[in-house]
């Protein structure tokens, strides 16, 4: 990585290279929560937050004042803060002396942006200002997917070709110049070229790209998505990050020449400094240090008595005669919804899986004409499952239609849909109910309707995929999915499968709500087929000559939580047999008592509902929420994720963990040489610390790492979102989305011995660095010793929780608990961290 | 005057009085205190539309009839009466109708929308104060009352545009649509002071009749048209007609709430109202209603063609929004009143509900395109349809135009001024101005005879001051105290020219700019003391470490363009009656001091107290976002 200056400038190297720095968000139908700092992977997470700091100007952790103001409050603890900096320096009064009282300069300087930045100093030009936004409109029409009337007219040529079309024999350009729109349509331009004559110096054009491409890393981190994933776009864009900085730099040539003729010379003739090495190595500060130091000590306040509590939490005995049992997604949201279905129903079990309950597929919806990847982003499924028999067609929103944009037509409507307007404004703000504008969660497949599971014949296939599994594929996925949670003996005779997804209106960013397991979509069709296969005789038949015997009396039905609205559909109950029946009709009365409660335990959150009112009235305000077009809230997503936990649920039963925590299944006694557990641990890192780092850099820079508020949003060609006409698309989540969370790293936890987890978590290098280089915590809970292991510096060595067993309190009456939970002063972080809970025991 | 006509008369004041007194009661609580916003809010919004409702009942009780009421008379000599003057009818029920149920919706659906923003407060203080500057235009019964609603609306509408002030974007858009605000605030300054001479009084909106016909039966047709060349710039101005309609998808910087009420519907069809409410004036006038139809379809057309190519929600929304406005300004002129009401109340409602819901369109529009999505074929593209498409994306360069033909002539004379950054000019600049004022209030001088000259020159210096104000890069202080110098050149100059100055107007004038000056100037020295640097060569978003100095000298600055919050707005107004209608240049020279010192005083506020803060120790915007 590291840069050296003397060698011959590349472009197609220093394409690659700004490739690997920019953001990967794809266009937000697709949100998939990823480490925004994906880059710097490779490096230790202190060391490599720093260097980013230093290169791109992002601020990577909170601000000093507000981890001294915590330590104040107590939200950071003072014994703990003492442990910390006693395991990383000699002198703890000296450093201690630091983080509390010396005075730094805070102040950062990013590198980025010094050369290009010249245009102003020298010339006062406002080179950015002449060149963005025509670049932006150009660039948006292009890879606009519906927004305009009357689309891009060239189709189906690349971004440079096209915009070749248009310019050709044409009596407009998008050129000030005649000199350089000719040289743009004779083709006789190369990045190296055009650099030569506006930056100069081949030494420095590699930062000169990197200043032009970050000045906007929003359209060209999107850009270099769409070049890598061209799917991400229904309406497919040939285009590259090449084209765009090639385009670019015409245009920025265009602008120097249309402002200054030929009395200018290229940037760094102006230049006194050396070029500077952008992606060297920063030397860590002093001051970075006390941040480390402090930043610790903020997850370790949390941390630490969460392990005492899992040590000291009373473990459950197991029901003998268990009514159902019910597997959610590892989703933190989930959390809530088992520990209230267990209080409701002593005799249930729950589990959870990664939600895309072990079957990979693309979907595809009755009548749409695309395919949607149901399964973890980095899978690419070879199968294809048809819905068919929908009853149900999507209905239009007649108001949402673009005649009104028309001269004649709009002069009409407003005539006529003006007046109903008034009366939808009036019914959205006073009656909100589900629209087809906004986004249901199970909008996208029809209850009533069939699927395509079960392979016909291999030669049934659709583009490339194959239509539905065969027998040994199903069983295949069947065993994986049950040894994976441990479920391999003593079914329950309703399994339910429980997928989730969320219902919200006015959010481009619902795809963030959706289950990240499936590629940020609903998981409602992965319930439904892996219970299909569970059912499936043939399938079971082939399980049992496995070792895993299904009891004929055991029926899976496949589910879906509405995780805004707190709704459970069911699909496919005609199945059930007759007593099954009866307990179903008898379970579901539970989860909805259930659901009542979740509602009440998260709208303590939500300042607009009254949490002390009957309980069926806080549900229904949930319910509202999810489809009320004025509530920039309707969940609050991931927030305040920062535990995962792959063990047995006996291990947590016990806990409150106030829906922080990924609840991953698996029981390590099923698995004794942690076969089955390298495949559970395979994903932890990728989805849940992505889903975590995601929060994480959004939550401590908003602004330049997050989307900032939503408030402002204007959509821009259906695949993102920038602030007003001409800004630059805004990645990352917006400030309405994690104003709960505490930005502190995942901390995993496994329940087996340490030598298995480090062997597990060794299978490969990708999942390896996640914990290697500290972007996430591991700790194992040695089954036997009931102890835990931290693994710092290679290895694993022993951690003893330094809390107090009195300092974690009981709750007694959960309904009176959450009532009693005070909510956030402000959404400063000082403030809004008092929100979350400490862990607690559950009476 | 019946009892009802009586009670409805003394009831309008209302329509103020409430939302000034919620916007009012507001500032005293923390932003955190959401409940107490809130409540104030509920109670307003709740009176503002049972009171209109209400209103126009009693209004047709009474049979329909105009309702016209002279609140107060606020300042009064032989000469010049400067009277709070309301007026009531079927323009006014619309407008006040529509208003006040868009405010009631938009209202509620921001207490939700807006919940923790740390401009909660501010956002609703706001849209109070604009509720009080619409009613003040859409009640007004004469041009002076129009004007304080129409500068408050065109202040709230720049804050709302700015609210996000720590970022470029919306403070380099905000002082972009105040500029061209500001064109058409001078443009009302001058229909106002021809007016009056016109018909040598202040006339109420009743009177405009008897106007038109004192410009028939006198010859004074000049004078008409240059009466009305300036209400069609004001009114095409304010309703984003071209060429002037760049400006409207640019202003959608603030949160989408408040650009649905402001761009989608209230404030963006202000013209409308202005061309209804004068149309007693023009309607004989042939080449008004060519004009307004032939700009009217032009935008129509023009708007409509951007509209349909744009890739973004919101700009969509604000080009056919003002491609209907195009057509509504053509059924005005054509007569056809009750249409274009009924036609401002569904383009009003239909763009606000759209902006509300702009969001859900992404959702909305995918999943049609799962559905309904057809491959494109290649085919050849026709030279008139991409030559179109392109020029639709350019949106037909009409916010380089206007910066090419209008502001770049300015600037460049500005930047020619450069000399005037001395110590030492400063100094000669301040004597030369307090020695002009000494001689025009003493009315001693060498050349008595040609007071004419002595003014021009006089204001041509105030010019010269304020666009030096308006270009430099170097210290804040020194642009201030130059838009000072400029206002006492104007003074001077127009106390020269006139010889019935009255003391008390002086006194109005003078009191609300010096006080103004050493506002500014004391908030500029506060600000200075941070670290030394407050030059007008970067944005410094001293907003983040200093709001109450930021907001004083916001109070200052626009006290110094005359905004209705000091004696300075009636000064000026009526200093304006002192040029005679057939100095040309003096006006123009007015016109245009009065355009830059507003321009140059919001430009030090902005790059001051606004943008990207300039201290890189807590995450600070980029400049693209």
């Amino acid at each position: 990585m590291q840069h050296n200056i003397k060698e011959h400038f590349n472009e197609d190297n220093a394409i690659h290279k700004l490739k690997h720095f920019l953001p990967s968000q794809q266009a937000l139908k697709d949100f998939i929560h990823h480490n925004s700092l994906h880059a710097f992977q490779h490096m230790k997470f202190y060391d490599a937050i720093f260097k980013a700091s230093k290169i791109f100007g992002f601020q990577v952790h909170l601000e000093l004042s507000e981890y001294r103001a915590m330590y104040k409050t107590g939200r950071i603890r003072e014994d703990i803060l003492g442990k910390v900096i006693g395991k990383k320096k000699k002198d703890v009064t000296e450093w201690k002396n630091k983080l509390l009282n010396k005075k730094y300069d805070t102040i950062n300087h990013p590198r980025i942006g010094q050369l290009r930045r010249l245009w102003k100093d020298v010339y006062h030009f406002d080179l950015d200002n002449r060149v963005h936004p025509l670049l932006y409109r150009i660039l948006c029409a292009f890879l606009d997917q519906g927004i305009a009337v009357k689309g891009f007219p060239v189709a189906n040529k690349s971004f440079i070709e096209s915009i070749k079309e248009l310019e050709r024999n044409n009596w407009v350009s998008f050129f000030k110049t005649k000199r350089v729109k000719q040289q743009f349509l004779s083709g006789d331009y190369s990045i190296t070229a055009l650099l030569k004559r506006i930056a100069g110096k081949e030494e420095y054009f590699e930062q000169y790209l990197f200043d032009q491409q970050f000045a906007h890393h929003g359209w060209s981190g999107f850009t270099s998505a769409v070049e890598d994933n061209p799917q991400t776009l229904l309406d497919k864009k040939l285009i590259t990050l090449k084209e765009l900085a090639e385009f670019e730099l015409l245009m920025e040539l265009d602008a120097l020449t249309h402002q200054f003729g030929n009395n200018w010379q290229p940037i760094t003739n102006h230049v006194t400094v050396p070029p500077l090495d952008l992606l060297a190595d920063e030397p860590r500060t002093e001051f970075s240090e006390v941040i480390e130091l402090w930043q610790d000590a903020f997850e370790w306040s949390y941390y630490d008595s969460v392990l005492k509590g899992i040590l000291i939490a009373k473990p459950k005995p197991l029901s003998k005669e268990e009514s159902f049992a019910a597997i959610f997604c590892i989703d933190e949201r989930e959390d809530s919804i088992r520990r209230h279905i267990e209080a409701v129903d002593k005799n249930c079990e729950t589990f959870g899986a990664p939600g895309f309950f072990g079957v990979e597929f693309y979907f595809q919806q009755e009548g749409s004409k695309f395919y949607d990847k149901l399964c973890p982003a980095p899978v690419t499924p070879k199968y294809l499952i048809k819905e068919y028999n929908a009853g149900e067609i999507r209905k239009g929103e007649p108001l949402y239609t673009k005649h009104t944009h028309g001269i004649l037509t709009g002069f009409f409507l407003s005539l006529t849909y003006g007046f109903w307007a008034l009366g939808k404004k009036m019914q959205m703000m006073f009656s909100p109910k589900m629209s087809p504008a906004i986004s249901n969660a199970y909008g996208h497949m029809d209850r009533q309707s069939a699927l395509t599971i079960e392979n016909k014949s291999t030669a049934d296939v659709e583009n490339g995929l194959q239509i539905g599994y065969t027998i040994d594929e199903m069983t295949a996925r069947a065993e994986g999915f049950l040894r994976g949670i441990g479920m391999i003996n003593n079914f329950a005779p309703i399994v339910y499968i429980v997928a989730h997804g969320s219902s919200s209106a006015n959010n481009p960013h619902h795809g963030a709500h959706d289950c990240g397991a499936c590629s940020g979509r609903p998981g409602a069709t992965n319930a439904r087929v892996q219970a299909f296969i569970l059912n499936h005789k043939k399938v079971r038949a082939a399980l049992g000559s496995k070792g895993i015997v299904i009891p004929d009396s055991t029926q899976f039905v496949g589910s879906m939580h509405d995780t805004a609205a707190d709704v459970i559909g069911y699909y496919d109950e005609e199945i059930l047999n007759k007593e099954n029946a009866e307990r179903h009709l008898q379970n579901k009365q539970n989860f909805e008592t259930a659901l009542n409660l979740n509602a009440k335990e998260r709208s303590r959150r939500f300042a607009s509902i009254n949490t002390k009112q009957r309980l069926e009235h806080v549900r229904q305000a949930i319910h509202e929420r999810s489809v009320s077009l004025f509530e920039p809230r309707p969940e609050l997503g991931h927030g305040t994720n920062t535990l995962a936990i792959i063990g047995r649920r006996q291990t947590t039963k016990g806990l409150f963990l106030d829906r922080r925590a990924f609840l991953n299944s698996y029981d390590y006694s099923t698995d004794p040489e942690g076969n089955i557990l390298t495949a559970v641990m395979r994903p932890i890192g990728l989805v849940c610390g992505g889903i975590n780092l995601e929060y994480y850099f959004s939550r401590v820079d908003n602004i330049k790492m997050g989307a900032g508020t939503k408030l402002p949003h204007n959509v821009m060609g259906l695949f993102g979102v920038a602030n007003s006409s001409d800004g630059d698309l805004r990645p990352g989540l917006p400030w309405q989305m994690i104003e709960v969370h505490d930005p502190v790293r995942l901390l995993v936890i496994v329940e087996h011995r340490p030598e298995i987890v480090l062997k597990a978590i060794q299978s490969s290098e990708e999942v390896f660095e996640w914990y290697k280089n500290e972007w996430v915590h591991i700790v194992a809970l040695h089954p036997g010793e009931k102890q835990f292991y931290y693994f710092c510096n290679g290895a694993f060595e022993r951690y003893d929780p330094i809390t107090d067993a009195k300092e974690i309190g009981t709750i007694h009456n959960m309904e009176e608990f959450i009532e009693g939970a005070e909510e956030m002063e402000t959404n400063h972080i000082v403030h809004a961290t008092e929100e979350n809970l400490p862990v607690y025991l559950l009476d | 005057m019946n009892q009802l006509e009586k009670i409805l008369s003394q009831s309008i004041t209302l329509f103020f009085i409430v939302p000034l007194a919620a916007f009012l009661l507001t500032q005293f609580f923390d932003n955190k205190k959401e409940k107490i916003t809130g409540t104030i809010v509920r109670i307003a919004k709740v009176f503002y539309m049972l009171a209109a409702i209400s209103f126009a009942i009693g209004w047709g009780v009474n049979g329909f009839s105009p309702i016209s009421f002279k609140l107060v008379t606020l300042y009064q000599t032989e000469h010049f009466v400067f009277a709070i003057n309301f007026h009531y009818d079927k323009i006014t029920a619309v407008f006040s109708i529509v208003g006040s149920l868009i405010f009631f919706l938009v209202a509620t659906f921001s207490k939700y929308y807006m919940h923790r923003d740390e401009g909660y407060k501010r956002y609703f203080s706001i849209i109070l104060l604009f509720a009080a500057g619409y009613n003040f235009i859409i009640f007004s019964g004469n041009f002076e009352t129009l004007f304080i609603g129409w500068e408050t609306k065109g202040l709230c509408s720049f804050l709302l545009i700015a609210f996000y002030r720590n970022r470029y974007l919306p403070v380099k858009n905000a002082f972009k649509t105040i500029s061209y605000y500001r064109i058409s605030d001078v443009a009302m300054m001058l229909v106002m002071w021809m007016m009056h001479h016109l018909t040598h009084q202040n006339i109420s909106f009743t009177q405009l009749g008897e106007a038109k016909e004192i410009a028939e039966q006198t010859n004074h047709t000049g004078m008409a048209v240059f009466i009305m060349s300036m209400l069609l710039l004001a009114a095409f101005i304010k309703s984003a007609q071209v060429p002037f309609t760049s400006w409207l998808p640019r202003a959608m910087e603030g949160p989408t709430s408040s650009s649905a009420i402001f761009y989608g519907s209230l404030s963006v069809h202000v013209g409308v109202f202005v061309l209804l409410r004068t149309y007693p004036f023009w309607q004989d006038m042939l080449w008004v209603k060519i004009l307004v139809i032939s700009i009217g379809a032009l935008t129509a057309i023009i708007a409509t063609l951007i509209a349909r190519v744009q890739p973004t929600v919101k700009t969509q929304i604000a080009y056919s929004s003002a491609a209907q406005i195009g057509i509504i300004f053509i059924e005005v002129a054509l007569g056809l009143h009750w249409l274009a009401l009924i036609h401002f109340a569904g383009n009003a409602f239909l763009r606000t509900y759209q902006l509300l819901v702009s969001p859900s369109f992404l959702n909305y529009l995918v999943h049609h395109q799962y559905f309904h999505y057809h491959t494109q074929q290649e085919k050849p593209v026709g030279r008139l349809r991409t030559g179109l498409y392109m020029l639709g994306i350019k949106e037909w360069n009409m916010d380089a135009l206007m910066y090419k033909y209008v502001w770049s002539p300015f600037k460049w004379i500005g930047r020619k001024l450069n000399p005037l950054q001395n110590q030492a000019a400063v100094i000669l600049f301040a004597i030369l101005a307090l020695a002009s004022l000494y001689f025009s209030h003493s009315k001693a001088g060498f050349i008595t005879e040609n007071k004419t000259i002595l003014s021009v020159i006089m204001l041509s210096l105030a010019l010269l001051s304020v666009l030096f104000a308006f270009t430099y890069r170097g210290s804040a202080l020194k642009a201030w105290i130059y838009i000072f110098i400029s206002h006492l050149f104007i003074f001077s100059g127009l106390l020269r020219n006139s010889t019935d100055v009255h003391a008390a107007e002086g006194m109005f004038y003078n009191i609300g700019i010096t006080a103004a000056f050493l506002l500014g100037l004391f908030c500029l020295i506060t600000t200075k003391k941070a670290d030394n640097h407050i030059s007008l060569n970067q944005f410094h978003g001293y907003v983040y470490e200093q709001k109450p100095t930021a907001l004083l000298f916001l109070v200052s600055a626009i006290a110094m363009l005359g905004f209705p919050i000091t004696t300075a707005f009636i000064g000026i107004d009526v200093f304006f009656t002192y040029v005679n209608s057939d100095q040309w240049l003096l006006i123009t020279l007015l016109a245009l001091c009065f355009i830059f010192i507003e321009l140059s005083a919001i430009r030090i506020y902005l790059r001051i107290y606004c943008g990207p803060h300039k201290k890189l120790n807590h995450p600070v915007a980029f400049r693209s976002s």
